[in-house]
């Protein structure tokens, strides 16, 4: 299983793909992530591949073979669309976040448009409002977390049990709940859209 | 045995603490940094520093590989320049203990000023150099490093790429330790260099290369695979991309993996190229095999072809990728292989890294920006997050070459040009490292230049490292809290200005201030960055005030200040309540207020 996370240095990428990972090696199966590490982080794209399965050596996910991409910004699962394979699924936040370059240049980036290709490119499409459950968990940090819960609601081979259990092991105690409240979240949108 | 997914540089530590390593140092770097901070954390008993720069860690490391400890250094490939001197030498003298010299590359490069290749100058130090393919091997291979290093009583280098350094496997890992008892330094005129003694060891060294390259060619992570009348050589993680493009294309072929590029196993590759009709190489950065294996069929008098860097079948630069690998394999193994149509993608918005919200450094560069409007002023920048003050709307970067260059590319500007007003900007951790010399050269000279130190109190852009101005260690001890006003004073510097710039008022009147007494000038704008310290304020716009003039918008370009319905917003899950636009704004629309 190949799995692409794409998003804005900032937004929880790198601890959603070890989560992912983790998930992978709790099954006995073995696990690759390659993650987006220095002057990115400030703000810029960000990627992280996550290879669960034997018989894969390149950190990096072959492009046209990432059987989902989460996105937690719109562009940026766009940007990354090549890796998906035909008839892939996306999970992605509604929620835009401009860059300081569009806002200078006056350009009308909004999100809708990518929306739009998303939904007419991918295989399946699971659209996120993540601000909203962010903002019902108190923290816009556990978007990534809501993310997880929506891809596990529907195209991701864990569950949430599966991720509840990786977080255990990966998350200091005091992050739990907060994080738990959005992967349910998560799940929850995804049954009920 | 356990299985744990860990990051090839915490393998690497983990390897490093399993062979016995009894000292560490290194100074950060991206991609190398999370080695020494591993093994900060898994230490158990063993000493680990972040020294004040790569030299100095080179050297501390090989004091304590004369007395027989082992010794780990880290540094990116960059860092190796500045390490170089004492490496060059060190290669001539040798060790007691085991030492590696990790230096990561950075094919691409992704966070790096150079492409340069550790391979191509472990041949011109004359030292041998391991080059791992996956994190796995790495676990297993620095332990090898630490052998080879001991066996031949020769520093080694160990060169780790970004792929592999920030890539996370399944590693079974254990509580081995090796025990190592250090012999203790023993007085011998072995550790004092003269040019008898350099005669004498290059003489040796020369002879005992060819030996190590005999002995590297049964090396278990040197390996020959695979049949055919075509062969593919590889190393690194370009290792891994070739079996995954194998697998994608179905194909087959000879294949040599190499994990120790210096001294070339030879006899390996002899046989790997004994009936071959033709060869394709594929590595990053420098054409490293395929120069061997040019020369090795010269040497043996073998006819085929060596395709590579150098004929045009790889790209010179950047990064290979399992798609490149593939069109190259595809083409050379004659295996057709149809790509799939990149579908056409809506037009995407540039989102490249910017100062965070509420960065000083912004700050900073707008006082010193407003100080020198409309003057002739040059703002030369350094290495670290500030480089990125080069974007829009701020552009206050006009040069960037290498660590502390800054302070003196500003002298030898002033010079050719006498009435340019010339800034340095240098962060905390850079200005100990390498810019302290630049200053005393400023002073001894008497070269007039405004160095401005933007302090933050950390090493930021490699994630928040300790250093001398910090007053803690890597292993979380109290140390001595060096100041960096005191220091510049102590070296001559007679007018330093220390100002906060959040506060805008008087960080702009510092700035004019240095720009008109002349002289050896110095400002410290003294501001934690924001992920040492937690803020819960964050600012708000009164709609009712705001007129939309944007001018807090295009002056600062804070990711926190966005509009909404042609007005400024707060992005308040970004915002820090430094208040800089509340400065800017005419209206006095932006009021300071708490997090939500």
């Amino acid at each position: 299983m190949n799995i692409l996370l794409a998003g804005v240095g900032g937004q929880g990428t790198v601890l959603a793909s070890r989560l992912l990972a983790q998930c992978g090696l709790d099954k006995g199966l073995r696990a690759h992530t390659a993650e987006t590490i220095g002057m990115a982080q400030r703000g810029g794209s960000v990627v992280s591949h996550v290879r669960i399965g034997e018989d894969m050596f390149s950190p990096l996910i072959p492009k046209g073979t990432a059987d989902i991409i989460i996105g937690f910004e719109p562009a940026e699962a766009v940007r990354c669309f090549d890796y998906l394979k035909p008839g892939g699924a996306v999970v992605v936040s509604s929620r835009p976040i401009r860059p300081t370059t569009a806002i200078l240049s006056g350009s009308a980036y909004d999100g809708g448009a990518m929306l739009d290709f998303l939904k007419s490119s991918a295989g399946r499409l699971v659209v996120v409002d993540g601000e909203r459950l962010a903002e019902e968990t108190g923290s816009m940090r556990s978007l990534n977390l809501a993310l997880l819960g929506a891809a596990a609601g529907s195209a991701l081979g864990f569950t949430t049990d599966d991720i509840a259990g990786a977080m255990a092991k990966l998350m200091a105690p005091r992050h739990i709940e907060a994080n738990m409240t959005a992967l349910r979240l998560g799940f929850e949108s995804v049954k009920n859209s | 045995m356990a299985q744990s997914l860990l990051m090839g540089n915490q393998a690497i530590a983990l390897g490093a603490l399993r062979a016995g390593v009894g000292l560490c140092s290194g100074y950060p770097g991206t991609p190398s940094t999370e080695v020494l901070e591993t093994i900060s954390k898994n230490r158990r008993g063993i000493y680990v520093e972040w020294s004040v720069n790569e030299k100095a860690a080179l050297e501390v490391a090989a004091g304590a590989a004369y007395t027989g400890t082992r010794t780990l250094v880290t540094m990116k490939q960059v860092g190796l320049n500045v390490a170089s001197d004492p490496l060059m030498s060190l290669g001539y003298i040798g060790v007691k203990g085991g030492m590696v010299v990790l230096v990561a590359d950075d094919p691409g490069p992704i966070s790096s000023q150079t492409e340069q290749d550790t391979r191509t100058f472990a041949r011109y130090a004359k030292i041998p150099c391991f080059d791992p393919s996956s994190p796995e091997e790495a676990y297993e291979m620095i332990g090898d490093a630490f052998d080879y290093s001991e066996k031949y009583a020769t520093p080694v280098l160990f060169r780790p790429t970004t792929r592999l350094c920030h890539a996370c496997a399944s590693i079974d890992t254990d509580d081995f330790v090796k025990q190592i008892s250090p012999e203790g330094f023993k007085k011998d005129p072995k550790w004092v260099i003269f040019p008898r003694l350099s005669y004498a060891a290059h003489l040796n060294i020369e002879k005992r290369n060819p030996q190590i390259g005999e002995d590297f060619s049964t090396y278990r992570f040197n390996t020959r695979t695979g049949a055919g009348k075509k062969g593919v050589a590889a190393g690194g993680v370009s290792h891994a991309y070739v079996k995954e493009a194998l697998k994608i294309l179905g194909g087959d072929c000879r294949l040599l993996k190499v994990g120790t590029p210096f001294p070339f196993p030879e006899t390996l590759a002899y046989e790997f190229l004994d009936g071959l009709e033709e060869v394709l190489v594929i590595e990053e950065l420098d054409p490293v095999i395929e120069r061997e294996l040019v020369y090795l069929c010269g040497k043996k008098g073998i006819r085929l072809t060596v395709k590579g860097k150098l004929t045009g079948h790889v790209q010179a630069a950047g990064e290979n990728t399992v798609e490149s690998v593939v069109r190259q394999l595809s083409e050379f193994l004659n295996i057709p292989y149809e790509k799939t149509a990149a579908a056409s993608l809506p037009q995407l918005p540039v989102r490249p890294p910017v100062l965070c919200a509420g960065c000083p450094h912004r700050a900073s560069f707008y006082a010193v920006k407003q100080a020198m409007k409309g003057k002739k002023a040059l703002f030369s920048g350094d290495i670290g997050c500030y480089t990125l003050g080069n974007a829009q709307p701020l552009d206050m970067v006009d040069t960037c070459l290498c660590m502390g260059a800054g302070i003196t590319l500003a002298q030898g500007i002033r010079r050719a040009e006498p009435d340019t007003a010339c800034f340095a900007f240098v962060g905390d951790s850079t200005f100990f490292a390498s810019g302290i010399t630049g200053i005393v050269n400023a002073v001894y000279n008497n070269t007039d230049m405004i160095l401005v130190v933007l302090d933050n109190s950390t090493t930021a852009m490699t994630g928040h490292q300790p250093h001398p101005g910090t007053g803690r260690t890597l292993m979380g001890d109290a140390a001595g809290k060096l100041s960096i006003p005191d220091i510049l004073k102590a070296i001559g510097v007679k007018n330093v200005q220390i100002a906060d710039p959040l506060d805008l008022t008087a960080a702009i009147a510092a700035a004019k201030k240095a720009a008109d007494d002349g002289g050896v000038q110095a400002i410290i704008y003294k501001s934690p960055c924001i992920y040492v310290t937690e803020s819960e304020k964050t600012a708000d716009v009164e709609p009712d005030q705001c007129i939309g003039c944007q001018r807090c918008i295009q002056e600062l370009g804070c990711p926190a200040l966005v509009t909404e319905g042609g007005k400024a917003a707060i992005d308040k899950s970004l915002c820090t309540g430094c208040l800089i636009c509340a400065h800017i704004c005419p209206t006095g629309a932006i009021k300071g207020g708490r997090r939500s």
